[in-house]
């Protein structure tokens, strides 16, 4: 156990020393692909570099990311049921300001999902900052609906995911390649996405954090 | 590489020593609830860093995935685990054993002051 403790010291040098040298190596000025998103820019239907290259650029990519958070709430839901930690009773403070902050949160998930187009924002920060209200709602003891637990769950959990298979298809259809939006549509387009995503996400979480199985399994 | 008389430099090696001497803490804690909080400063901090390297979207991400999402639900698993939860959860083991009747018990928002929810 301890040899084993003091041949660990040297190798953690080494990864150490290694990640230093490669730090202290970077190149000052790496451009890399930036001069050529910031150059077609114009044609992504967004001001905002970042939303332009995950949305259009490289939608396939946050399309598959779409899926992952997607399959991971299926993968969560199949483990079967488990039951709530314990009966919430929550306390005036937390109660007060889940009453405050959830709709302030509703309104920033908004704002960040409207600014993505021009500014640092987006459908992932909105969507989870939709997911934190919901987060704190649950814990402030709010149990939703049951007539939303089940068709209305489902399906706007894999809203994001419809949406974007949704834009890839239409631009398939059109002749073009996969999610190559036509310039002109591609704001409208890139928008119609990221609501529905901004809507998934943040449900998915709030979900994920639910935890156990569909909550409308036990009700039925 | 800064000169060192740039105030910025010492924030940025500040927050980078930070970020280590947090990680290793939260790594080599023991009791899993201060793991997560520390997790959740170190996530903030961390966003903190994404700010100070000009990357503001990663940096939302970071401070609303990173430290918010992810700790509430690793509070949440915690919360689930038996009774292996570490000594700040050892009072509430008991009421864990409740069987099945309170998972009903959750309806809607109490009035703020009430005691809970409806038992």
């Amino acid at each position: 156990m301890t040899v084993l403790r003091w041949l660990l010291y040297p190798l953690l040098l080494v990864l150490g020393g290694g990640l230093g040298y490669v730090v202290l190596t970077l190149p000052q000025e790496a451009t890399g692909l930036r001069d050529l998103a910031a150059g077609h820019l114009d044609a992504s239907g967004v001001a905002n570099p970042v939303t332009a290259v995950l949305l259009n650029f490289r939608g396939y990519d946050t399309l598959l990311e779409m899926a992952v958070l997607f399959v991971a709430l299926l993968g969560l839901w199949s483990l079967g049921d488990s039951r709530p930690p314990r009966d919430p009773a929550p306390g005036p403070v937390l109660d007060t300001l889940t009453r405050l902050l959830a709709p302030v949160l509703l309104l920033v998930a908004a704002y960040l999902l409207w600014v993505g187009a021009h500014a640092p924002g987006g459908a992932f920060q909105a969507g989870s900052i939709l997911g934190a209200a919901g987060v704190l709602m649950l814990l402030a003891g709010f149990s939703p609906p049951q007539a939303l637990l089940g068709w209305p769950l489902r399906l706007t959990v894999a809203a994001g995911l419809l949406a974007f298979l949704a834009g890839g298809l239409l631009t398939l259809v059109a002749g073009a390649r996969l999610l190559e939006y036509p310039a002109a549509l591609a704001g409208g387009l890139i928008f119609f996405i990221e609501a529905a995503a901004t809507a998934a996400i943040g449900v998915t979480l709030a979900a994920l954090f639910l935890g156990g199985a569909r909550p409308t399994g036990k009700d039925r | 590489m800064a000169p060192l008389t740039d105030p910025a430099w010492y924030f940025d090696a500040l927050t980078a020593l930070g970020l280590v001497a947090l990680a290793w803490r939260l790594l080599a804690c023991p009791d899993l609830f201060r793991a997560i909080v520390l997790f959740i400063a170190f996530g903030l901090l961390m966003a903190l860093a994404w700010v100070r390297l000009e990357a503001p979207d990663v940096a939302l991400a970071e401070a609303a995935i990173g430290a918010g999402v992810t700790g509430a639900l690793l509070m949440a698993a915690l919360a689930r685990l038996p009774a292996a939860a570490g000594e700040d959860e050892a009072d509430d083991a008991p009421e864990d054993e409740v069987p099945d009747h309170d998972r009903r018990a959750r309806g809607p928002l109490p009035p703020p002051g009430g005691d809970g929810g409806p038992t």
